[in-house]
């Protein structure tokens, strides 16, 4: 019965404490054939990957790898039996070469034969068509290129099932197509494979099956090709879910930033902005577009005075009509000026939040300053908090636990909570959704909108294109550092702007 | 065959403050039964001896109650003055050498001006020297930090080393009587600049100006501005520059405060305890305060009370060497096993161990 099964899980429990984190879960997973597991932030994904991979062990239930049953106490365990996971934040040492990687922590004779090493995982590489140098030190690499160092890692270390933690929110849309060109040659060599992720598009075009999860709890294995995306989500959130996105009309959209000839360098003096043009009306969305690393983290924060600006302007004009620039001056000035910038940053936690610290104490970050003398007053970022967290629907045990104890989805909230409060004339949003379930993000898509109908200026850099085509006005589009096109939002194609993503020349507005 | 792991690990979410003291008790139990064993497999003494010794060190007599809190206070005042710095991630390994500057500078004023200056007025001149002094040796790492990103760690501890020639230095001047390479106890005559007498007690002033401290960190850590930019700091440039904290302003700031309470801690030594000094007068505190403001995640007040078990067993093991002809550093070794089961107990309160059910 189970040797059609390359991995079945059986009555899988795991609690945390009170925290029930996986619920008696069952999960079967064929010879030759990608399962796409799908769930919301919390669901018990990576719990239940973590125990396949022997990071956690589970407190009942059994796994059976090939029919056989087995305990997985680590992941020299699971390596054994032919797991293999690729996980969201790589696990390479950059000074070593790609080679090198390969083989760290393999057992070996006491010589090492390198040539003879470096021709068996390049034979690997050549059966499964990866695009990678084997000779190339990590830190020389794409994030691309790192994740199939991580790929061949497992599998030159014999795993034949492999699971992949949300492979994709790291890779430009061709990058993905090509690693899921990889992902079906490896299923059709025999490979099972495991893909946890959000995106909904991407589960359809990939997957044979679908498993659902949903707080914990398992709720049905689908196959692909009868789901579709509404059927797919309405299983994952346990109701009716409505995936528009609205995109009301701009209210007297009038001039709030422009920006002329904006040129910065990074620390090794090569430019990351170039001659940057680029206007900002208030009442409406602008979407930024780019391959990830065109300049878009830099643009944002050029405009927040993190980034000191080589040349160029930033002019801010306020509602009177008076105008400043702010390329020459540093997040500092820019608060003591009185501009409302709010500022949502891709780093969540490392920029936007103090991880260490609870909801009361992250509220205060921006405006802790304010007010005499040289104590804090807690009360009104406490009573912003418990504000906030009603608001929006922040799942955390209390607003005096550390933010880094919550999900990503919560975290971002939070974030994005804060910042709106500050009554911003300009929100800029980095990434807003990355990693984000489908509840949460259209939850932050509202805020932008309403951000939007109260003459905010809003301006936000988002990686899925169906998304920035639902929501923005117009979109910019960077191209290694340059503006290499302005194009209508409601006009724009998806194709339009994949080709102005590749275009290394400055364009203007469409 | 299935094989289950023998124990599992968890993250506790909660814990009592009752279940977290009963944990830390069970561990000082724990460690004082291995000590017993291991002061019974080495020298085949009875334990409680020993440990009757030590207490007796420590607290026998009204004199060795009085050294004991004078010690406490020295090390308790190093303590405060390194927690904003460990508190911002700034790994201020060099209290030694500030202490030493501080310590420098008010031995100088008692020498120079004792007998030219009001004696009140003389101990205000020598606080504040001595803190002046103890603040341009920490700053002048942070700024270096602050500019051009030198690591605090190697340039403080290295600073301790350029103090303490200072203070070999001055001592030619100093010398008393001449040859003898001390300084001598200073102004033994005259007292002047010696911490006078406070309430009846010899050491009043110290306990005095080491609680003054204890609260005012305690509420500046807490709950103040600057406190708070110092977490930030600490936690994230990134952060900090994020929320509009400049940055190099806190770092210096910050250890211009740590230096400054670490130089009067030198003060507290020179005038109010040894009336003298020598490359010895940090005596180590410097680093022994480390543990002390890590073990007691920097709240003041569980400073006192671990600088106050760690002062108990140092008088302790004193005792012990006079009284059975121990080694000193035995006490070390009792020392080594009790810091290592409470800083183990930690451990235990973040985490759950349980056997694993079938």
């Amino acid at each position: 019965m189970g040797e059609n099964y390359a991995l079945e899980l059986k009555q899988i429990t795991k609690r945390f404490g009170s925290v029930l984190a996986n619920d008696h879960v069952d999960l079967t997973l064929k010879k030759s054939e990608i399962l796409a597991i799908l769930g919301e932030n919390g669901s018990g994904k990576t719990t239940l990957m973590n125990m396949i991979y022997g990071i956690y062990y589970p407190d009942e239930g059994h796994i059976l790898v090939d029919g056989k049953e087995v305990s997985i106490r680590s992941p020299k365990d699971s390596h054994h039996l032919g797991i293999g996971m690729v996980h969201q934040h790589f696990k390479l040492v950059d000074v070593l070469t790609a080679a090198e990687n390969i083989i760290l922590g393999l057992p070996g004779k006491t010589m090492l034969n390198m040539k003879k090493v470096t021709a068996e995982i390049q034979a690997l590489v050549n059966k499964y068509g990866f695009d990678i140098d084997l000779s190339q030190k990590i830190y020389e690499m794409s994030v691309s290129q790192k994740q199939t160092v991580e790929i061949v890692k497992m599998l030159y270390r014999g795993a034949r099932i492999l699971i992949l933690d949300e492979p994709t929110a790291v890779l430009t849309p061709q990058e993905a197509d090509r690693l899921f060109d990889i992902l079906r040659n490896m299923r059709d060599d025999g490979c099972s494979i495991i893909i946890i992720t959000h995106k909904l598009q991407e589960v359809l075009a990939l997957s044979d099956r679908v498993a659902i999860l949903r707080k914990g709890r398992y709720i049905d294995t689908v196959e692909t090709a009868k789901a579709n995306v509404q059927s797919l989500s309405e299983m994952m959130v346990g109701a009716k879910v409505d995936l528009d996105i609205d995109r009301p009309e701009p209210v007297s959209p009038q001039k709030r930033l422009e920006i002329k000839g904006l040129t910065c360098r990074d620390k090794e003096g090569i430019k990351t902005l170039d001659d940057v043009d680029l206007v900002v009306n208030s009442g409406e969305i602008l979407g930024i577009a780019g391959i990830s690393g065109s300049g878009q983290k830099e643009l944002l924060e050029a405009v927040a005075g993190l980034q000191a600006a080589e040349s160029g302007t930033i002019l801010f004009t306020d509602a009177d009509g008076n105008q400043k620039d702010l390329a020459k001056m540093d997040s500092v000035e820019i608060q003591e000026l009185g501009v409302s910038l709010a500022f949502v940053p891709e780093d969540r936690i490392g920029m936007g939040l103090v991880g260490d610290m609870d909801m009361t104490d992250n509220m205060m970050l921006r405006s802790y300053h304010n007010g005499k003398g040289g104590l804090l007053d807690r009360r009104g970022p406490r009573q912003l908090a418990t504000t906030i967290k009603d608001q929006l629907e922040i799942m955390t045990p209390s607003i005096s636990s550390p933010v880094r104890q919550m999900s990503g989805g919560n975290v971002q909230k939070v974030l994005v909570g804060r910042e709106i409060a500050q009554n911003p004339k300009i929100l800029m949003v980095a990434y807003p959704t990355r990693g984000i379930d489908i509840n949460s993000s259209h939850t932050i898509y509202k805020l932008l909108n309403e951000q939007k109908k109260h003459g905010v200026a809003v301006i936000c850099v988002i990686e899925d294109l169906d998304v920035l085509l639902a929501l923005c006005d117009r979109i910019a589009v960077l191209c290694g550092g340059k503006i290499s096109g302005v194009v209508n939002g409601r006009s724009a194609t998806k194709e339009g702007i994949g080709l102005l993503m590749t275009k290394h020349e400055k364009g203007g507005e469409q | 065959m299935k094989k289950e792991p023998f124990l599992k690990m968890s993250r506790r979410e909660k814990i009592s403050w009752q279940k977290r003291l009963m944990i830390r008790i069970a561990a000082l139990l724990l460690s004082l039964l291995v000590c017993a064993g291991v002061i019974f497999l080495l020298v085949r003494m009875n334990p409680f001896d020993v440990y009757k010794a030590i207490w007796d060190g420590a607290l026998g007599s009204e004199r060795r109650i009085w050294i004991t809190i004078r010690d406490t206070m020295i090390l308790l005042c190093i303590a405060i003055g390194l927690a904003p710095a460990f508190k911002m991630r700034f790994w201020n390994i060099g209290a030694e050498g500030q202490i030493l500057v501080g310590g420098a500078c008010a031995a100088a004023a008692m020498i120079y001006a004792g007998d030219k200056m009001p004696p009140v007025l003389l101990l205000v001149v020598m606080f504040v020297c001595s803190a002046l002094g103890g603040m341009v040796w920490g700053m002048i790492p942070a700024v270096f930090k602050a500019y051009w990103n030198t690591n605090e760690t190697l340039f403080t501890l290295m600073l301790n080393y350029v103090a303490m020639q200072i203070v070999t230095f001055c001592i030619v001047f100093w010398e008393n009587p001449k040859g003898s390479n001390t300084v001598g106890i200073i102004n033994q005559s005259t007292q002047a600049g010696w911490l006078p007498e406070l309430f009846g007690q010899k050491y009043g002033w110290n306990v005095l100006i080491v609680l003054v401290f204890t609260v005012v960190m305690f509420i500046y850590l807490k709950y103040s501005k600057h406190g708070y930019e110092i977490s930030v700091v600490g936690e994230s440039e990134n952060t900090a520059r994020y929320a509009g904290i400049r940055v190099r302003k806190v770092i210096i700031r910050t250890m211009a405060i740590s230096g400054a309470i670490c130089g009067i801690a030198g003060f507290v030594i020179v005038s109010g305890a040894s009336h003298t000094i020598s490359t010895a007068t940090a005596d180590g505190r410097g680093f022994t305060a480390i543990i002390v403001a890590w073990l007691s995640k920097f709240n003041t007040f569980i400073m006192l009370a671990v600088s106050f078990g760690i002062v108990f067993m140092q008088q302790g093991a004193v005792q012990i060497a006079t009284q059975y002809g121990l080694n000193e550093n035995a006490s070390d070794v009792i020392l080594g096993i009790i810091l290592f089961f409470l800083i183990g107990a930690e451990f235990f309160i973040n985490y759950k161990v349980e056997r694993a059910k079938k």
